[in-house]
């Protein structure tokens, strides 16, 4: 006659697989990495040819000195208008002469789009502090973001965030790019 | 009468725990999948500044981290800012190596879309942020992240 093996008693399972969540728990971190995207210009070859200029009026100059102080076309701004004045600067709605110059351009997918000239010129001191270098940055996407959410609920109902459509996407990216060009910085602050 | 009379003491039937532990191993898988190992752990203070339009970074393993901050070990470090790489206090010369250390781990095919997240310290001053960036640029690392935390108003 076959003996009956003995079952295992299971009730402590349940205590080993506590100990492993728990030790999961500690070991782990759920917190996503976030910020804001950029794209670095890759380096100029030593023997690369000038780049050709660029109209005064197509440039917003964004300037960022030792104290954290912001000047845009050499007059000091609150940091709460950069917002407003790059996207006056960039839509040009009005066709002021001082604003960028806007042409027409035929985008698949789009159709006509003014598109704007503009380049804005980022300019910081060595020794401005990354927290008004981040704001900065920040008010510059947001007001990219604003202008290509409107054209997006202009053309097809939705906000940029919510095109899910690649190919529209990439044609708003392309009506209107980030335009955001780090100049040298400068060197007032000294060594602080 | 007899249908509602006591049945004499009945004890209270013990719940069965046997699925406890499939209930818990569940859970544990559960924190298995959607987690990550910490990463190295900080040697530079890191307080990072506040934005309004930020990214979530979607591919966690496709990420390569750089901080800058404060050394929390003052006394031997000094007060001023430096770069933490993996787990040790490194220079600025040397974030290429890094770089291509991190490429070399990767699958070649993943190599084009490498993020560098930069983890600043708020107060930190942008000389050391620039020489980092100038120095991503030389080695091919376009792709970047000025890690931030979310905030509803940016002032």
């Amino acid at each position: 006659m076959v003996k009956k093996s003995p079952t295992i008693n299971g009730g402590s399972t349940a205590d080993l697989a506590f100990l492993c969540l728990a030790f999961f728990m500690m070991t782990s971190s759920m917190d996503t990495d976030s910020g804001i995207i950029r794209r670095l210009p890759p380096p100029l070859p030593p023997d690369a040819p000038k780049p050709p200029e660029i109209r005064e009026r197509n440039v917003l100059q964004v300037q960022v000195n030792m104290y954290d102080q912001l000047r845009v076309n050499r007059e000091f701004i609150d940091i709460s208008e950069l917002r407003n004045v790059t996207k006056e600067f960039l839509s040009n709605p009005f066709n002021d002469p001082h604003k960028s110059e806007q042409y027409e351009q035929d985008i698949p997918g789009l159709g006509k789009v003014m598109r704007s000239r503009g380049v804005i010129s980022l300019q910081n001191d060595n020794t401005t502090s990354y927290e008004a270098y981040i704001r900065v940055q920040n008010e510059l996407t947001a007001a990219f973001n604003e202008l290509r959410d409107a054209l997006s609920r202009d053309r097809f109902g939705v906000t940029f965030a919510n095109l899910r459509n690649e190919e529209l996407r990439e044609a708003i990216q392309r009506a209107i790019p980030m335009a955001i060009s780090e100049a040298e910085p400068r060197n007032d602050g000294g060594r602080r | 009468m007899s249908r509602f009379k006591d049945k004499g003491k009945k004890e209270i039937p013990s719940i069965n725990t046997g699925s406890l532990a499939d209930l818990v191993f569940i859970l544990l898988f559960f924190f298995m999948v959607i987690s990550t190992m910490r990463e190295s752990n900080p040697l530079v203070r890191v307080v990072m500044p506040k934005a309004t339009e930020v990214h979530k970074l979607e591919k966690k393993s496709l990420v390569s981290n750089i901080y800058i901050g404060q050394p929390f070990n003052v006394a031997a470090l000094g007060t001023e800012s430096r770069i933490q790489l993996n787990d040790q206090i490194a220079d600025v010369n040397e974030v290429q190596a890094f770089i291509l250390a991190e490429r070399e781990a990767r699958n070649e095919v993943d190599v084009p879309f490498l993020t560098t997240s930069l983890k600043v310290d708020k107060d930190t001053r942008m000389r050391i942020v620039t020489a980092v960036k100038q120095e991503l640029r030389q080695v091919g690392a376009f792709r970047i992240n000025y890690s931030t935390t979310r905030a509803q108003t940016a002032f």
